[in-house]
């Protein structure tokens, strides 16, 4: 299902499909180009495919953006273990929603970017980590995935190509450190998602002890095109460095939030106005979350800026997950730090006590702020707790906790100083969030 | 303890869809498929799935802990679950999720005498695009508004 209106600027690669009838019939997807990537793979030598990954400047959808080809690279293929590949199906990110409409809409992608990444790295068994309230979602992949092996597409001797693959769903149970890559993979060994130490990282020993390819919903079902239609082709897209088109979920106080495919590269502000519609009831603009909580935020004087990885890092951003979140003037900044906050000190999983403690202190330090008890040396105080768990944490949990802190006190200190001497929060008065 | 024979037709795929001596990696999802048939994850069953996945109690225990979707007591026949992280935080979530404690007159985590509905605080279920989201058991709804609310959790309490 789609849940918004699709916008006629959107590059539609990876959505394409979504909106014909019956989307994730294996029929539909037959029709519609399907599977034909997955064919021309298996003429291709291992290194061919990597290459053309590599070619595409594909980096990884799931917030870090890690150059895909390079990590494909890296599974020792000829390795006596067998290899696995897992999809991160986890999609906990706060502000990100994307994954989920790939596996309702186009299901069969997702099965045949794994099937290429299988074949790339000889890989037999694959599986979906999606987490459990996703229910629905595990439904349709289960659903697109018996499809594929009644039509050939999966198990053994797929389309005479003497290639065997088994792929398997798998239900998380309501935890967000089980996206990091190494909690998800003790997640899957039945244990806590406590994260493991790296290297060795999950492409030499991942679940089970076994090399391991781990990518993003999205990445994978960015492989079709890019090997149907060349690595180029998809890089030509972005920007240098920054291959393709990536679904931008946008949320917050515009007209019209919904999930829109773009390339990279895409100013912020056209964002706001072509996708966005505008802001909601002709606000002004205060401050965008460019990537998922975890993502520093930019102020409005910031935003005239293009979307791709490496611009954002340079802004001292990230592009991370897609989740962009747009605050308008009535945002009190102090809230928003503290609801972020909460989250982090309630997901940390606690293995690591610089995570752990600082979380959950800065939590009751924003708390205390919000609620008027704030004292003016908690203001340096969040800062400094803050740069003291960056960096200093066992995954980058307490770095997701602490760079969008850091940003937000840097850049709204006078919020924080407005909240002072026992004032009540000076945004109560919009209604709390009035909904328009 | 035996389930519905389509569950048990699922956990004996389950058990044999990882590799070879890894039945532990099946507790999860064992876990949260038995939990939507039996209501709760009573003793019983975290016997059961020690049985199953070839583990010690103990090590289900520390499982059941850790993931919060996994409920030690029975919850409601309708448990609503109000996103209150960020994308729904400013479009009213918090509103919304008093407006819950209000109509059901439980808080979080808490489960009405009548075991039809009990309510929980979330966060970020993947649907921020469509803000404020609430679900129920495994429904979505997106773009909620207060009149809306007010109507789903009516004609919940009348479908009862
Ligand atoms: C705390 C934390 C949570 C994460 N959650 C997710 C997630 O929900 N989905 C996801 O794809 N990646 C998530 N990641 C990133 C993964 O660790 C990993 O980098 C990614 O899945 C790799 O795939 P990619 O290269 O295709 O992006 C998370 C990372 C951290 C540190
Ligand atoms: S923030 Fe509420 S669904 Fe994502």
């Amino acid at each position: 299902m789609i849940y918004n209106e699709p916008n006629p600027l959107e590059t539609k690669i990876l959505t394409k499909r979504f909106g014909l009838a019956n989307s994730a019939a294996i029929d539909t997807y037959l029709a519609n180009d399907g599977y034909q990537a997955f064919l021309k793979a298996s003429k291709m030598t291992p290194t061919q495919i990597i290459d053309e990954v590599k070619a595409s400047a594909l980096r990884g959808r799931g917030g870090a953006g890690f150059p895909t080809g390079m990590k494909w690279s890296f599974v020792p293929r000829t390795s006596p273990k067998p290899k696995y590949i897992i999809v991160n199906a986890d999609e906990s990110e706060p502000g990100t929603c994307k994954d989920r409409l790939l596996m309702e809409n186009d299901p069969h992608s997702l099965i045949e970017g794994m099937l290429i990444g299988a074949f790339a790295v000889d890989s037999h068994k694959g599986y979906i980590y999606i987490r459990g309230e996703y229910r629905y979602q595990i439904d349709c992949m289960d659903r697109a995935i018996a499809e594929a092996y009644a039509r050939g597409y999966l198990g053994k001797n797929i389309q005479g190509t003497g290639f065997d693959f088994d792929i398997y769903t798998h239900s998380g149970a309501g935890a967000y450190e089980c996206g990091e890559e190494t909690a998800l993979l003790d997640s899957i060994e039945g244990k806590r998602g406590i994260p493991r130490l790296k290297p060795p990282f999950p492409a030499v020993s991942g679940a089970w002890q076994s090399p391991t390819l781990l990518n993003n919903v999205e990445t994978f079902c960015a492989v079709p095109p890019i090997i149907r239609d060349g690595g180029a082709a998809f890089a030509a897209l972005g920007t240098p460095k920054n291959g393709g088109t990536r679904l931008l979920c946008l949320s917050g106080h515009v007209n019209k939030p919904g999930v829109y495919e773009i390339p990279l590269g895409y100013n912020m502000l056209k964002c706001i106005d072509e996708f966005g519609g505008g802001m909601r009831g002709g606000k002004k603009l205060k401050a965008v979350v460019p990537g998922g909580s975890s993502c520093p935020l930019l102020k409005a004087d910031e935003c005239d800026i293009a979307m791709d990885y490496d611009t954002l890092a340079k802004a001292k951003s990230m592009l991370g997950s897609g989740g962009m979140v747009v605050l308008d003037e009535d945002t009190c900044m102090v809230k928003f730090a503290l609801r972020i906050m909460r989250f982090y000190a309630h997901e940390s999983c606690g293995w690591c006590i610089p995570c752990r403690e600082g979380t959950t202190w800065l939590r009751k330090l924003l708390q205390r702020f919000h609620d008027g008890g704030g004292l003016k040396s908690d203001i340096p105080l969040i800062g400094e707790l803050s740069q003291n768990m960056l960096g200093r944490t066992f995954c980058a949990l307490g770095d997701a906790a602490a760079m969008p802190t850091i940003s937000i006190v840097e850049k709204f200190r006078d919020e924080f100083e407005a909240h002072l001497d026992g004032k009540p929060c000076p945004y109560e008065h919009a209604g709390k969030f009035a909904m328009a | 303890m035996t389930f519905s024979p389509e569950l048990e037709v699922k956990f004996s795929k389950m058990l044999e869809c990882y590799p070879a001596g890894r039945t532990r990696s099946a507790v999860v999802p064992m876990l949260i498929f038995a939990q939507d048939e039996v209501g709760h994850i009573s003793r019983e069953l975290v016997e059961e799935v020690a049985k199953r996945c070839k583990v010690t109690p103990l090590q289900v225990d520390e499982v059941v802990g850790y993931y919060s979707m996994l409920h030690t007591r029975p919850m409601g026949k309708f448990h609503v679950q109000v996103c209150t992280n960020i994308s729904c935080l400013i479009l009213g979530a918090e509103d919304l999720y008093e407006q819950a404690k209000e109509k059901l007159g439980i808080g979080n985590k808490e489960v009405t005498a009548d075991g039809i509905f009990s309510l929980e605080e979330v966060e970020c279920m993947g649907a921020c695009s469509w803000a404020p989201a609430v679900q129920v058991n495994y429904d979505f709804h997106h773009n909620v508004t207060p009149e809306k609310f007010d109507r789903l959790l009516t004609e919940l309490r009348k479908a009862n």
